[in-house]
Order: C-alpha cells, then structure tokens, then sequence
C-alpha cells in the first residue's frame, strides 16, 4: 500500500474509530491500536503512540458538545482526574519494562474484566435518588441531565467517590501502559461504583480521557512514539468520527450504550489476547 | 440547542445564581475544547497536504512506494523541540503535523487551565483547588517526561 492509501484508509478507519469512542467513552485508542497492528503491521510502541493522538481527539471533539448539553458530569470528572493523571504518571515510567506481549495479555484482561462487570449490571436502570458519600455532598457532585431518548430530565446521586478514585487511579495506570484511555475502565467505574446514570458514564469519562491521555503524551512525543504520517490521520479522522459520535449520544437509550460498550469491550478482548498468546 | 438545555435550568431564585455561574464555567469549557480542536485540524491537514506535496511518490493509490519506509520504528521524525525546528525551517510538512499534534496535545491541558480560572472566579474553592491539582499534576508530567526541562 502507498503512503496515500494508507492516510486515507487509516482516517477513514479513524473516523469510525472516533464515532464509536465518542458515544461509549471509550477513546478510540481501543479501535486505533489493534487496526495499527493487525492490519497495518505498524509496531506496537507507534500504534499506542497514535492511540495516545486519538483518545485526546475523541474527547476534545466530543466533549466540546457533552459539556454544552450537560451530559458530562463536570464537577464529578474533574474530581476523578486527580487521580487518573497521577495513576498516567507512574504508569508512564513502567512501559518500557514490559514486553510487547504481556501488554496484550493485560490489556485482554482490563477489558474482559469491564464487558463482564457491565454486563451484570444491564437490568439496574433507574439513577439513585440519595446519596450519604460525604465527599460527593461535599464537592456538590450530584447531577442532572435532559435525556432526549426519555423525553425528560433525569436527576441523579454520585455514590462511592473513595472506590472511584482508586479505580481512576489504575484507569491512569492503565492508560499510560496501553496507550489507551482506559475508558475501558472509567466507564465500569462509574457505572458500578458510582452509580451515575449509563450515558452520564460514557460523557463524563470521555471528557476525562483527554486529560488522562495529555498526562502521558508528553512522554510519548519525547520517546519517539507519535509519528507523523500514523498520528495525522488518527487526529483528523478521529475528530471528525467524534463530532458525528457526539450527536447520536443524547437520543440513544442507556440500555443502548450499555451493549454497545460491552460488544466493543469484547470482541477487542478477544482479539488481544489471540495475539498476546500466539505472539 | 444551547438554549433547550438552559429551558432545563430550575428557576428557583436561591439557584438561579449558582445555575448562571455553572454554565459559564460550561460553556467556557466548551468553547476552550473548540478552538482547540478547530486549531489542531487546520493545523495538521495542512502538514499532511505539504507532505504530499513534497514527496510526489507518497501520492499515487498504487505503487512500489510501501507506507512501511515511512512507519518503521527506523524512520526518522522529529521527536524534540530542536528537530522540530529544524523540520519547520526547512518547510517539512511532518514538521507541521507534529505542531499539530501538539496543539492537541495541549488542548486538554488549556481546558484545565480555563477550568481553575472559571472556579476562581466563580468563588468555588474546592472545585478551584481540585483542577488546580489536575493542572499542576499535567504540567509536572511534562517536565517527569523531559519536555520541558
């Protein structure tokens, strides 16, 4: 393939990438690494570099519109990024120590690990109308959100701020080794831990993505990892995929999102871990 | 649609105030990540054209010419601010893309930075104190990684 036909596949490949990410939260560096490798033979540590350039693409161009319509819980994600960007920074030192294929195994199994977790957790649909967390009363991290699917406005409680933290902290962890968002993880800990409605999830940690993927992109750039003709495509495609993504969100049942998450969740689980065994 | 979701707003006259001042600090976000990402777009699709337009062997739908020269871990890129100059005054379109890149980059970062401010000036102490830390945290990220240093 020519370097034009690359570019123009791989930002069209982006662009669903972008759109996928956007409505799940998860980044669409799950979408953009496993595309790099399998298809493309690019080399891992480029790929997660690439990956890096498309999770801040996909939260900056969605949440320009989340934050508007209300649907991220800002308060609440700017809360949790205290401890994602300091899991990013240690997880930004311990790369290159690992091998190539046991950050495939790790990577199936943070994702096996939220598809099942979600998936249990598909018949609880209702938001919790208090909450006792004193941090979330503390902080007024409590919200609410038009919902156009239902028609109506949905008024929620944040629970389980402190499990939250430690969850978001090995989200950073997580997102600096793989070179992925680790929405994979944010969304799960949201949902579960925190009981914010499915959608609210998605928004919030998609929001938080970026900021997380910033926390490492540094380090990236210094080491060689974001190179040119992989990222250009990646940042454009992903951004335009994104703003598109963002649009559909708010008409979309909860329930929706949900299996759609834990779809891309498992099959990109599968996927890895065939290539962390088989090498 | 911005003004469906301010019909959303309770208009009870103790929130109304505290309603205001989040959605200043909302769409001031908002309006941050737009630029942003608007910049970033411009930005890189033009580096990515000058690309093309130097190496007219990059540009034909088939051909010998593998993208693999261009994405082995062997192929050099700019990866320093130094390089980055260097790349930029000699007109290279990658060059252009990694300033794109950057710019990126540095979008979430400026969305914590307008975020402490707008706490800051919205009187919200612990929300201030909060994005201070993601901000500090981001910027010591960059120094850990030697960006700047």
């Amino acid at each position: 393939m020519t370097p034009l036909g690359f570019v123009l596949t791989l930002a069209a490949v982006s662009a669903l990438a972008g759109m996928l990410g956007s409505l799940v939260g998860l980044g669409g560096g799950v979408v953009v690494v496993p595309v790099l490798t399998l298809v493309y033979h690019v080399d891992i540590r480029l790929a997660i570099g690439a990956s890096i350039v498309s999770v801040i693409a996909t939260s900056s161009g969605a949440a320009a519109a989340y934050v508007r319509d209300r649907m991220t819980n800002l308060r609440t994600g700017m809360f949790l990024e205290i401890a994602t960007t300091t899991g990013a920074i240690s997880g930004a030192f311990v790369t290159t120590v690992l091998p190539v294929r046991a950050l495939f195994i790790v990577f199936a199994a943070v994702l096996g690990f939220s598809a099942f977790a979600t998936f249990r957790r598909r018949h609880q649909a209702e938001p919790l109308t208090r909450s006792d967390d004193r941090i979330a009363n503390a902080l007024r991290l409590h919200g609410s959100y038009y919902d156009k699917a239902e028609g109506r406005t949905v008024t929620y409680k944040v629970v389980g701020t402190r499990p939250g933290l430690v969850l978001m902290y090995v989200a950073g962890l997580v997102s600096a080794l793989l070179g992925i968002g680790s929405g994979a993880l944010k969304v799960p800990a949201m949902d579960l831990a925190m009981h914010l409605p499915m959608k609210v999830s998605s928004a919030t940690s998609n929001f938080m993505i970026g900021v997380t993927a910033a926390a490492s992109a540094g380090v990236f750039f210094t080491r060689g990892q974001i190179d040119p003709i992989v990222a250009a495509p990646v940042a454009i495609g992903v951004l335009g995929g994104s703003l598109v993504g963002s649009r559909v969100l708010g008409r979309v049942e909860n329930s929706t999102v949900r299996w759609i998450f834990v779809a891309v969740l498992a099959v990109i689980c599968v996927e890895m871990l065939q290539r962390g065994i088989t090498g | 649609m911005t003004v469906r979701s301010d019909e959303q707003v309770p208009r009870h006259d103790q929130e109304a105030p505290e309603d205001v001042r989040v959605r200043r600090v909302e769409l001031a976000i908002s309006l941050v990540l737009r630029i942003g990402v608007t910049t970033s777009i411009a930005i890189t699709a033009a580096g990515l054209a000058l690309m093309f337009v130097h190496h007219p062997a990059y540009g034909h739908l088939s051909g010998s010419f593998s993208y693999h020269r261009l994405t082995s871990t062997s192929t050099p890129f700019p990866h320093t601010f130094s390089q980055l100059g260097a790349a930029l005054d000699a007109g290279e379109g990658r060059g252009l893309v990694v300033v794109g890149i950057l710019v990126l980059i540095l979008t979430p970062v400026l969305r914590v930075a307008v975020s402490v401010i707008s706490f800051l000036y919205e009187r919200d102490r612990a929300m201030s104190l909060v994005t201070l830390f993601v901000l500090a945290a981001l910027v010591g990220s960059f120094f850990l990684g030697g960006v700047l240093s």
